[in-house]
């Protein structure tokens, strides 16, 4: 039986192509896919990720839980509403999952963790939770729609409740405000600017129906994967997962080494991992040829060494394909790409393709 | 609703045949398959004066989600492709039965058609997906 969000029937009114993701019924897309990833780079466009997970995390010791539960380190969270970015590792250092933390109080944290892991998460949580003075506390009673790119500032603070507008119109990126119930995070995956606004299940569709009044166009799940790929942002799941580690997945700059004396789930075994120097790096590739780069391709290296493409597609913003691909770190400045038995012709580049509507690669 | 045009025929997986004046099999895919696929960005054609089987892979068309093979309706002999696809594989989307074809085949035995479904079985089959 697959889940449905608050929003299920607004998207089928809409005439949505609806797809099973996760176990949830989604809308890849309405219209033309590649229409919607370019309203997102040059307008405004909108996404019901309601099927995410919201999981508060409450207590005295909220704190000290967390900095052993993640690799990042959430006592850089000191400003009221500051967002981390962090992975939650095995005692491996594989990625259980990827997540978004928000501080609200040293007493009180906010996480936003993926759909697809959310019964191993929430289970990690409470397992990690027993020796720390903390609850854990689903929130599934709410709703979450991403209103991402240029406009999204402007459109999206007028209709918001009480004075949370205002509030909202000033908080800088990366950092979340709220009101009641309603919490609005200036965060995203499309590299664009933008709110992510969780609110109340019953408030979900009215808010849906006043966004897209002002001319906000309803996105699909196509349009955010093809955006979060050109944004080069990992997808769990495809770009990592438990048998990976932060350092062959290009998040080595989300794990907080320093200070020295904090311990944190899976941090030996990353240690171990570094002092036998890692031999995977994690690159962008652009494709010089015609074709499409797809996940699993095998990425031909000049010496004949093999790595393997994680996720690949189509860019609509750069008109070529584009991956993210996990490689032997000796890769130079071009590769050959299996596709399909031919051997493509790619160019290695930093993974960050495309940044606020500007191609960050010269192509 | 998907457009099923009633002058030619379609297979199962999704390639639309068209018998032509010239006793030429032209190929595409239907209106159904490219809603499915989505916005398309490349298409891989087959050569010309390659010769193919029925139900052999000969060309592959990939949209922003996935890449599809195209299987040939029937035994022959490709004797034209559709090279403003490598421009503007949209055409898929836009024009599926005119602009959007793929390839033409002469065909060595046009009764390899009869195998195929008509608009109205095609139609029965898509509605049960």
């Amino acid at each position: 039986m697959t889940k449905k969000t608050t929003l299920n029937a607004a998207h089928r009114e809409l005439n949505a192509r609806m797809v099973d993701f996760g176990g949830w019924d989604m809308p890849v897309n309405y219209g033309s896919q590649i229409d919607e990833h370019h309203t997102v780079r040059q307008s405004v466009g909108m996404f019901d990720v309601s099927h995410m997970t919201v999981v508060d995390v409450n207590g005295s010791q909220a704190k000290a839980y967390l900095q052993n539960l993640l690799a990042n380190d959430v006592a850089k969270l000191t400003r009221q509403g500051k967002a981390l970015y962090s992975c939650m590792l095995t005692n491996d250092a594989g990625i259980i999952d990827d997540l978004i933390v928000y501080f609200l109080d040293d007493q009180n944290y906010r996480l936003v963790v993926n759909a697809s892991t959310r019964d191993k998460d929430i289970a990690w949580l409470e397992k990690q939770a027993e020796n720390f003075d903390v609850e854990i506390n689903e929130k599934p009673k709410l709703a979450m729609i991403a209103v991402q790119g240029p406009k999204a500032r402007q459109k999206v603070c007028s209709l918001l409740p009480d004075r949370l507008g205002l509030s909202a119109a000033e908080i800088k990126p990366f950092s979340a405000c709220w009101h009641g119930e309603w919490f609005v995070g200036r965060t995203g995956y499309t590299g664009e600017d933008g709110f992510e606004i969780m609110l109340p299940e019953d408030k979900a569709e009215g808010f849906w129906k006043q966004l897209l009044e002002v001319g906000v166009k309803p996105c699909g799940l196509g349009a955010r994967d093809t955006l979060r790929l050109e944004a080069g942002m990992n997808l769990y799941g495809q770009d990592m997962d438990e048998s990976k580690n932060p350092l062959e997945s290009g998040l080595a700059w989300t794990i907080a080494w320093e200070p020295e004396e904090r311990e944190f789930i899976g941090k030996q075994a990353l240690l171990d991992t570094k002092q036998q120097g890692n031999s995977d790096k994690f690159v962008g590739l652009i494709l010089e040829d015609k074709g499409v780069l797809r996940g699993h391709q095998t990425v031909v290296l000049d010496d004949g060494s093999q790595g393997e493409i994680t996720s690949g597609g189509y860019s609509p913003t750069m008109e070529r394909s584009i991956a993210l691909a996990r490689v032997p770190a000796n890769i130079g400045e071009t590769c050959k790409i299996d596709i399909r038995g031919k051997l493509k012709n790619a160019r290695v580049v930093k993974p960050c393709f495309v940044r606020q509507g500007a191609v960050q690669i010269e192509l | 609703m998907s457009n099923t045009p009633d002058d030619r025929k379609y297979a199962d997986s999704h390639e639309w045949a068209l018998l032509e004046a010239d006793g030429n099999v032209r190929v595409g895919i239907s209106d159904h398959a490219q809603e499915l696929l989505g916005d398309l960005v490349f298409v891989e054609l087959p050569e010309v004066g390659q010769q193919v089987g029925k139900g052999d892979e000969c060309s592959v068309v990939e949209s922003v989600k996935a890449a599809s093979d195209i299987y040939s309706p029937v035994t022959g002999e490709i004797v034209a492709i559709n090279g403003e696809l490598e421009d503007t594989p949209e055409a898929i989307n836009d024009s599926p039965y005119q602009d959007g074809w793929i390839f033409v085949i002469k065909p060595e035995d046009t009764s390899e058609l009869d195998d195929l479904l008509d608009a109205e079985g095609y139609q029965n089959l898509t509605e049960d997906e």
